[in-house]
């Protein structure tokens, strides 16, 4: 069940990524720009500065898909699952379901305080609590290149 | 546990087994690339259908008139007549801004490091003029416009220039011999009378809109331009929109199908939106010369500074929505259309929210019958609410939504789309086609106002992704002309059918009836 989350996690990330960098017109600027909450002001400090959102723009998107390309692979696993935690993090307190505070854009569904995007942030989490790299990936070729034991993480969940 | 998992590190110790488990996500990989590269395939396949289909790309218009840069080789000596908030703003953009306006630039910067009103300044093209004269009937303005022509900043750094010289009858201006070229931003019912003695020494004209109070001042400015030869440039900026341009290109490859409807509308819920602008505290009977101000005016009064500076509200000096904002909607149109002077012209309006003494409707509406064209012009307004209701370009298979960003969007029953819309090429539901010019961040624009302006492309547009004022490339379009020659793209004939369609619409609500167009004779009838 783990890999699966994993692979399922690395997958959103990964087409979200891809989506953004083939999309020209895409850019941060309007989630930035609608911000609410105590970091409003330095998100639209970001949208409105044309090199820093330009910075945030290829950081955002070219993150994503390494972040979803490492979780996929099984590389660099438990990076991945950190800076996944980081942009959810970021994203959620961008734009967070209190009550109170109204967004412009509306919304695929109804949040309040808990949304998809803090529960994909704990089910990163999850990962980096319970690791897969003795299961799969990349991550488990390089350990056993430096011969350490890989039967540790898979044992949590036989 | 197996050995295999265990022991001395390398290639060596690698199983079969552990490969396997190595490389256990790929087939799911393979099955992201294989959906992700199918779906990207069928987006490209649909995005080349449309465009094929409606033979634009979503990319800066062709051929922007006029927006060909020569360098200015003559120094031209500009003088101006009319140094209020319009009047200031076309001097700076023409590259004398006053000492304030930079400082104030510099703090909203500093406070908003979005503002890009300094940076925009200071990218702009020197234009090579000389700011030789002012003649405004306010002493504070005058002033304000003598220290903005001593103060030419370029690269951030103040250089003292030699100050403008006023003058207290504009004629004494155009016959001082110190001026080739005059920017008339006075209120409406001036604009005629000035133009003329202009035109009557070969001094080039940039006047605001509207280009007249009157019908038979329209005329009269008509033959006065015609006859002298002079560059005119009447000041509807948004013949620099970048946007405006790409609309052109969508009508001219008939994406739209037969337009029936075209609907302009202005909407906008302030008090200065209303034209209840602010009475200077240094305003007085000393400070104002107030008979020369109300010299044209078919009204005359004793000294009243709301008339001096609301002058917007009242027919004596201007004609209210319709030669305000009325006319920047119908010139965008004519501009992306080249529709000319309706046949027909019925408004109605009134006096609703702003009970202030005003005689101008703050509540207008106008339709306008093209049948030549099969084609009616809508025109809707109000001061008292601020709704974003746009341009629109109704035709019988798309909509054309013009503002800062243009988009169109296919008619869910058109003839032209429908093998496209049956086969999900193209969902009627989203626009088909999007052009937005420039940068792709969010722009800081302060006021309500502001943000009315900036979405008709009023204050600034983008030329290679650049943000540039619009004021400033209207100003260059008319130097360039008076330079090496070349017609404006705002010139007498289009002021021309920007002023009798404006007041087509003022007699209608006037006169409470439906006016016509007599194209032979050219007059309202």
């Amino acid at each position: 069940m783990l890999i699966a989350l994993q692979l399922a996690i690395g997958w959103h990330f990964l087409y979200e990524g891809l989506a953004k960098i083939l999309n020209e017109h895409w850019t941060a600027a309007g989630y930035l720009a609608a911000s609410q909450w105590w970091f409003q002001s330095l998100f639209e400090k970001l949208a409105t500065s044309p090199g820093l959102l330009g910075v945030v723009d290829v950081l955002n998107s070219w993150g994503l898909v390494a972040v979803g390309a490492g979780l996929m692979l099984g590389l660099l696993t438990r990076y991945a699952a950190v800076a996944g935690i980081v942009a959810l993090a970021l994203y959620y307190i961008a734009a967070p379901p209190f009550a109170g505070l109204t967004y412009a854009m509306p919304s695929e569904g109804s949040y309040l305080v808990v949304n998809k995007v803090m529960i994909e942030a704990f089910a990163l989490t999850v990962l980096l609590v319970f690791p897969t790299r003795g299961l799969f990936g990349l991550d488990r070729l390089m350990s056993a290149l430096r011969g350490q034991t890989l039967d540790t993480a898979a044992r949590v969940t036989v | 546990m197996s050995a295999d998992e265990h022991g001395s590190s390398g290639w060596a110790n690698i199983t079969r087994r552990s490969w396997l488990k190595t490389l256990a996500s790929l087939p799911v990989v393979g099955v992201f690339f294989y959906n992700f590269l199918k779906k990207k395939a069928k987006d490209d396949q649909v995005q080349r259908a449309i465009l094929d289909e409606l033979g634009v790309v979503e990319r800066g218009p062709a051929i922007i008139p006029d927006a060909v840069s020569r360098p200015p080789s003559d120094r031209v000596r500009v003088g101006i007549v009319g140094f209020g908030y319009e009047g200031e703003a076309l001097v700076r953009n023409a590259g004398y801004a006053h000492p304030d306006w930079i400082q104030e630039s510099r703090d909203a910067l500093r406070d908003n490091p979005g503002d890009r009103r300094l940076e925009t300044y200071l990218n702009q093209e020197d234009l090579n003029i000389e700011f030789t004269g002012v003649c405004d009937l306010f002493d504070v303005r005058a002033q304000r416009a003598i220290a903005a022509s001593q103060t030419e900043v370029t690269s951030g750094e103040s250089t003292p220039r030699p100050p403008a010289t006023r003058y207290h009858r504009y004629t004494d201006m155009l016959d001082s011999g110190q001026v080739d070229a005059v920017i008339i931003a006075t209120p409406d019912h001036w604009h005629t009378r000035m133009t003329l003695d202009a035109a009557e020494r070969g001094i080039h004209v940039y006047c605001e809109k509207c280009m007249t109070r009157t019908e038979s001042e329209a005329h009269a400015m008509y033959d006065a331009v015609r006859d002298s030869g002079i560059v005119f440039q009447l000041g509807h900026q948004n013949r620099q929109s970048e946007s405006h341009n790409k609309a052109r290109e969508v009508i001219a490859a008939d994406i739209l199908g037969p337009i029936t409807l075209v609907e302009g509308t202005t909407n906008r819920n302030t008090p200065w939106g209303a034209w209840v602008w602010d009475i200077h505290e240094d305003a007085s009977p000393e400070t104002i010369d107030w008979e020369q101000f109300q010299e044209p005016a078919p009204t005359k009064m004793a000294y009243t500074p709301e008339r001096f500076f609301r002058w917007r509200c009242w027919y004596d000096y201007g004609t209210g929505l319709a030669g305000d904002l009325l006319s920047h909607d119908y010139d965008a149109v004519n501009q992306i259309l080249d529709c000319g002077i309706p046949h027909t012209a019925v408004a109605s309006g009134g006096i609703y929210y702003y009970k202030d003494g005003r005689d101008v409707p703050d509540v207008f509406q106008v339709v306008y019958e093209y049948p030549d064209r099969d084609m009616t012009l809508v025109y809707s307004s109000t001061l008292a609410n601020g709704a974003d209701r746009g341009l629109q370009f109704m035709g019988h298979d798309a909509t054309m939504r013009v503002s800062g960003t243009l988009s169109v969007s296919a008619e869910r029953d058109s003839t032209r789309y429908a093998d496209k819309i049956e086969s999900n090429i193209i969902d009627p539901s989203r626009p088909m086609f999007t052009y937005r010019p420039g940068f792709r961040g969010i722009d800081a624009v302060t006021s309500a106002t502001e943000q009315y302006f900036a979405s008709r492309g009023l204050l600034y547009t983008y030329r290679g992704g650049r943000r540039v004022s619009a004021y400033h490339l209207m100003i260059k379009d008319w130097l360039d002309c008076i330079r090496h020659g070349g017609t404006p793209s705002c010139n007498i004939e289009r002021g021309f059918e920007e002023a009798i369609t404006c007041h087509m619409a003022t007699r209608s609500l006037l006169e409470g009836r439906r006016v016509t167009w007599d194209p032979v004779a050219r007059r309202i009838v």
